[in-house]
């Protein structure tokens, strides 16, 4: 056990965990911040994806003691107001189904967004097959993300 | 999801004032075979009922008693109460049903059912009544006619002098008029909900991560647990070591249940560290067959007497008048559910009550299964479905549920038991292997003369009060899951047997009901045959089907369209081949055309054409994304699905190896959902099974290899 200050959604949160608990479990079971999801614990769906100083990771495997003073993003943060343009797009396209992997699919979709404001259906494909949708909400997705960069730079 | 307080049957059923003045009215109606996919003896009387409560303050709350799994009932179920009711969208709120035995008739969500058995009318009554019974009581109020009055979004208008009075100031009234056995119900035209496309209510919650999953419940003081279940299927815990679990910073404690060895601690990591490190040794039982070996029981089987499923003319001498003749075996895999949401439930067991947080397709289900295991009685154990990561027919069992309860039982606090992915995987209830044997051909005019068909698989496995599986008929009768598919297949044929084979219990993989159940292996198999017949008679593949479906008008409406669509008669672009796969399922009549490529080995598959008939559609927007939602998971079984067995256990453990569809091969899809004012059909599954023969067809067209054993992964294309 050690204390960690994290910094998440612009605030600063303690927490007193083994320094390898991976960063989801610290979120979710100590911080109570359920928004990010557990779907594989080794990197293969996406749902546990969260901005650490801004980029898209998976964070089932990564630890609290790796992040030092980096900022993380939840989903919870992300526009504590509303909804930013990648939440409003998934409205307008009507794109979750059961909603489960989505948070995930918005993080990365945000953090695609953050470093390609007009991607293609290529750029797209590469950045968000790291994410998987059992109900396949792919093709809504793909239309909403175009939305969101479309709104973006109008 | 709700506070409500609880209303005895006795008042819900009557019209009755709610605490707080407002007007209260539930629709109680039986009906037959709501159940059907879980109740094979067809004895249960499957209810449904709807409940709409309206607040002096002007909002009106609709209960729903159906678990959204993404499908949208927590949209569309409401829509056809407030369309009827005639109020504002803006003003209703939605509440989801706790469990109760018999309030809100059968819940359980399965077999593409929540619109159409029951609720299409028993909604739309309830709503309709509700407006009655406002109108009654303005026309009271004002000392006129009923006929002079109408409804406007919430308030009642007097034609003759324009008066207005408010839903919310009429509720109170309202509730003491009896309510009207036949209210008169919209004409369609007049639909303002119904049949438009209709964002879900849900969104919102689900794009801000505020939207409770089973795995999110967390009631005051909750512990996280873990349960490791013995990888053979029907072994057991013969001993272990905890020590080390123990040892996990956080670990409090491990302890055997029924299933396996839980493993509580202060949260979700530690509780599978502790797993990690928990030394067991298993009494592994007598089960040790591998797929082949499974496989191989399944030929020898169909070598046995079948029993009869379906019979046209006479196969024997049909089978004389074969010219060119089609011999085939076709082999479909176990498959894992997979749910984004590992299995899970979330339990507080107090002196003599129990709570529970369940993402499940049957509440129901769940309440009995707690009341029983844990010794409470049912009126005693409050069951709150969570919004659910999946469903996919996986949690309308209650295996999990058993798990959660039997660790609550031990620990004073609130527990939440959720498996790893790799358990989930590994403890399945898996959609069922399935063996085919044909044996038929096409007479001198390039006909049909004969199509022998013997099926063998699994029954479903009983797994709890939540789930019926394996009461699919007696030895003398096929199992239905088995044949469902095979024998609903619409062309006509003058001579044809299709019978079953069932396998000997010593095949002990767990199975279940998964997306389309029956017909996901067995229109695959049926669409793969129909296509062989037609290349043996040199005809095309559309032409041939089309002349088989005379008397079958609305599946060879939504093919002829589907046709059309994919541009069918003008050959595909170069390298591209097309397939067409075609089912009747649940209500509902769908066609699809694909078009794949193969380049280097590598297939893709371009685009998918799917015309479906649902007969009238609630919802659009959420009938198309089920639509789209049924290709991707046929595609991913197509393409990837496989649970394999090795010495009695499964081998693939998390998405590394058991692959589902990504974004960056999905292909184009193309919806057409064709008009139609017949009545509502599922929607939910029957997209599913036709993707996987569409492919697979469009694979043989480009290529000629025929695909007869899944999936297509382990062919060399």
């Amino acid at each position: 056990m050690a204390a960690f200050t994290l910094n998440i959604n612009g605030r600063d949160h303690m927490v007193e965990v083994p320094p390898e608990m991976p960063l989801l479990w610290a979120l979710r079971d100590v911080l109570g911040l359920t928004g990010t999801k557990y779907g594989c614990g080794m990197q293969q769906c996406g749902a546990c994806t969260v901005h650490i100083d801004g980029e898209a990771r998976t964070s089932c495997r990564t630890t609290v003691g790796s992040i030092g003073t980096r900022k993380i993003t939840t989903i919870e943060g992300i526009s504590p107001e509303g909804f930013n343009a990648v939440q409003a797009a998934w409205i307008a396209e009507d794109v979750p189904q059961c909603g489960y992997c989505q948070t995930g699919q918005i993080m990365a979709a945000t953090g695609l967004l953050a470093k390609n404001p007009n991607p293609t259906d290529d750029d797209i494909d590469r950045e968000m097959a790291r994410n998987i949708c059992r109900c396949g909400t792919y093709d809504r997705i793909r239309r909403a993300i175009h939305r969101a960069a479309e709104s973006i730079e109008s | 999801m709700n506070n409500i307080a609880r209303i005895d049957r006795r008042d819900f059923i009557r019209l009755g004032g709610m605490a707080g003045g407002g007007l209260a009215i539930g629709v109680y109606g039986g009906y037959d075979a709501v159940g059907q996919m879980l109740d094979a003896n067809g004895n249960d009387t499957a209810q449904l009922n709807a409940f709409v409560q309206i607040d002096t303050d002007g909002s009106v709350s609709i209960w729903v008693a159906k678990v959204d799994m993404g499908q949208g009932v927590r949209t569309s179920l409401p829509m056809i109460v407030a369309d009827e009711l005639d109020v504002a969208w803006d003003d209703i709120r939605v509440v989801q049903a706790d469990a109760h035995p018999d309030k809100y008739g059968r819940m359980m969500t399965v077999g593409s059912s929540s619109v159409r058995r029951g609720a299409w009318m028993g909604l739309r009554q309830a709503g309709a009544s509700a407006r009655e019974m406002l109108i009654l009581a303005a026309a009271g109020r004002w000392g006129v006619s009923t006929d002079e009055c109408s409804t406007d979004l919430g308030a009642v208008i007097h034609s003759g002098s324009g008066r207005r009075l408010l839903y919310a100031d009429l509720a109170e009234e309202a509730a003491a008029i009896p309510v009207p056995e036949k209210p008169t119900l919209k004409n369609p035209s007049e639909f303002r909900y119904i049949g438009k496309p209709m964002k879900q209510l849900d969104t919102p919650a689900k794009v801000r991560g505020e939207a409770n999953f089973g795995i999110d419940a967390r009631p005051e003081g909750l512990l996280f647990a873990t349960v490791l279940h013995c990888p053979i299927f029907g072994g057991s815990v013969a001993s272990f070591d905890h020590a080390e679990a123990l040892s996990v910073t956080g670990v409090r404690h491990v302890f055997e249940i029924s299933s396996g060895i839980a493993i509580v601690a202060d949260n979700t990591w530690a509780a599978f560290e502790g797993s990690d490190k928990l030394d067991v040794t298993w009494n592994k039982g007598d089960f040790t067959m591998n797929s082949a070996d499974i496989f191989e029981h399944f030929a020898e089987v169909a070598e046995d007497e079948g029993v009869e499923a379906r019979s046209e003319g006479d196969i024997i001498a049909g089978l004389a008048t074969v010219e060119t003749e089609v011999k085939a075996v076709y082999e479909a895999p176990y498959l894992a559910h997979a749910t984004m949401e590992p299995m899970n439930c979330t339990v507080h067991i107090q002196s003599d009550r129990a709570e529970v947080w369940v993402p499940t397709q049957g509440p129901q289900g769940v309440q009995s299964a707690v009341a029983r295991l844990a010794g409470i009685p049912e009126e005693r154990v409050i069951v709150h479905p969570m919004f659910v990561g999946c469903g996919l027919g996986r949690r309308s069992a209650t295996d999990f549920v058993a798990d959660a309860v039997e660790t609550a039982m031990k620990v004073d606090s609130p527990v939440q038991v959720l498996w790893t992915r790799e358990e989930d995987m590994r403890h399945d209830l898996y959609r069922p292997a399935a063996y085919a044997k044909f044996e038929g051909g096409v007479d001198a005019d390039g006909n049909i003369a004969a199509y022998r068909l013997r099926a063998v698989a699994q029954p479903l496995s009983p797994t709890g009060s939540g789930s019926r599986g394996g009461r699919g008929g007696g030895a003398q009768r096929p199992d239905r899951n088995a044949v469902d598919g095979l024998v609903s297949m619409p062309y006509e044929v003058s001579n044809l047997l299709i019978d079953y084979g069932r396998p000997r219990p010593q095949v002990r993989t767990p199975t279940g009901y998964w997306r389309s159940v029956g017909p996901s292996q067995n229109c695959w198999i049926t669409e793969s045959i129909i296509d062989e017949l037609a290349y043996a008679a040199k005809r095309d593949p559309l032409e041939f089907r089309l002349s088989m479906l005379g008397n079958a008008p609305r599946i060879r409406r939504v093919l002829e369209v589907a046709a059309k669509k994919a541009d069918w008669s003008t050959p595909p672009p170069e390298n591209r081949g097309r397939g067409i796969g075609l089912v009747i399922d649940k209500g509902g009549y769908v066609a699809q055309i694909a078009e794949v490529s193969v380049e280097q080995g590598a297939l893709r598959v371009h685009k998918v054409t799917c015309v479906a008939d649902y007969g009238f559609v609630i919802n659009p927007l959420t009938v198309e994304a089920q639509t789209v939602g049924c290709i991707v998971n046929g595609l991913a079984a197509a393409l990837y699905g496989e649970i394999t067995l090795a010495n009695g256990r499964v081998v693939e453990s998390n998405f590394h190896n058991y692959q589902l569809l990504r974004i960056d091969e999905m292909p184009e899809v193309d919806i057409h959902l064709v008009d139609s004012d017949e009545e509502p059909g599922g929607a939910g599954e029957p997209a599913l099974p036709p993707t996987i023969p569409a492919v697979t067809n469009a694979i043989f067209a480009l290529t000629g290899k025929r695909i007869r054993k899944l999936p297509i992964k382990n062919h060399q294309l």
